[in-house]
């Protein structure tokens, strides 16, 4: 395939299937390969559309400084792109995040603001609508807010995966700024009315949780329940064990969310074998592993490496 | 087999510090009944007016309850129900 530009490659990821972790031939899981876009992450789709839209409306012009929430994908894909289209590119990102993630953003020439572990994700967003308010001239896109994130899956990764799996049954996707559920989620309910829309989240240990409040829960304002039909907590041991096994019977190098994910997709696959359902399940691969191999989740035993991965994100 | 119920830190207290309890039950409001004779205070813990508690979350094999049918939803032995206190992160 040919392409004019690094960027006019985006999207148009391959589905493949798993004949190995697939319950029965009634029952087929398929992956969407989303690390095969030009940063290697399905974060691509929205960084690409977030800054389309906002040179559209006039709020993005040469030398602007854009400014980002992100636990690291979606930072990685707007560096990119800020640095082709001629932006700088400052990120908000909790500092318990892998290292490869922060080596990225500084190749593509972004700055990065650690924000405290304690919070996660929610904490770099706080710190980033900080940050915004004292440089009023700095154009935040805001990922969980941008309804082109959502658009952006809502016109490419929906109608691809309904291209490639018309007899589609189930879409299993990570819940974190809500988009791809919400775009996917739209988009296939519109041409299959019953296709069943599963978010997977991530569900840490105390060491992440643990300073926590009870009350101040985040919700991003892409997210809207009824799109959904079902939710998963995922477990750090789980997503681990999913992305082992992943690897090991269908030879996908995967990052540690989608094990999450592919766990949601085995718990609904499981549900269709029980009550004697044919299901055709599409998940999302939201990248590849190479950003994880420092976590070492990919290293030793699975005790090992949920050991290692205590304390860190993830997802 | 039965049920296994998974508690989180805390209500420990009311299981004599133990991480998972064994319940038995067709629905989760069965179980949790159920739970309650066995573990004193753990029930008004979970439910408040015949509904789960806003701040708690309640799974069953890692699927939230709140989309299957609460209080409702149907259990059976060998599935793994995992009580949490809803965090930041959590989107309610």
């Amino acid at each position: 395939m040919r392409f004019d530009s690094l960027l006019d490659s985006l999207g148009r990821t391959p589905l493949v299937g798993l004949p190995n972790l697939s319950p029965s031939p009634e029952v087929r899981l398929w992956a969407k390969l989303e690390d095969r876009n030009p940063t290697g992450s399905i974060k691509d789709r929205a960084a690409f559309y977030m800054i389309e839209q906002a040179e559209k409306e006039g709020r993005l012009t040469p030398g602007c400084t854009i400014l980002e929430p992100t636990s690291g994908n979606t930072g990685i894909s707007l560096a990119m792109v800020a640095r082709l289209r001629g932006y700088r590119m400052v990120c908000v990102m909790p500092e318990n995040t892998s290292a490869e993630r922060s080596q990225l953003l500084r190749m593509w020439g972004a700055e990065i603001h650690y924000s405290p572990a304690e919070g996660g994700s929610n904490e770099a967003v706080r710190v980033a609508k900080r940050m915004a308010e004292e440089h009023p001239d700095w154009v935040m896109l805001y990922q969980y807010g941008n309804q082109a994130n959502a658009r952006a899956h809502y016109e490419t990764t929906g109608p691809e995966i309904l291209a490639d799996l018309p007899e589609i049954t189930h879409f299993v996707a990570g819940l974190g700024t809500t988009g791809t559920l919400m775009g996917v989620g739209r988009y296939l309910r519109e041409h299959r009315p019953d296709v069943q829309i599963v978010a997977a989240e991530p569900r840490y240990g105390e060491l992440v949780y643990g300073l926590r409040n009870l009350d101040e829960g985040f919700v991003p304002e892409l997210y809207d329940e009824t799109v959904l039909s079902t939710r998963f907590s995922v477990p750090s041991d789980a997503a681990l064990r999913r992305t082992r096994e992943l690897l090991d019977k269908e030879g996908i190098f995967a990052g540690i969310s989608t094990g999450g994910v592919l766990h949601a997709a085995l718990g609904v696959a499981a549900k269709a074998v029980k009550a004697g359902q044919r299901a055709d399940i599409a998940f999302v691969v939201a990248d590849a592993g190479w950003k994880y191999l420092s976590t070492g989740a990919y290293e030793g035993t699975l005790e090992e490496a949920e050991k290692r991965l205590e304390g860190q994100l993830w997802a | 087999m039965a049920i296994e119920v998974r508690i989180p830190t805390i209500l420990r207290n009311l299981t004599g510090g133990a991480k998972a309890v064994d319940g038995e039950g067709a629905t989760l409001s069965e179980l949790i009944t159920n739970l309650d004779k066995n573990y004193p205070g753990i029930g008004e813990r979970l439910v408040e007016n015949g509904q789960l508690r806003r701040f708690i979350n309640v799974y069953l094999n890692d699927e939230d309850v709140r989309f299957l049918g609460g209080l409702d939803t149907p259990v059976s032995d060998g599935d793994t129900v995992t009580v949490l206190p809803a965090v930041a992160g959590g989107m309610r």
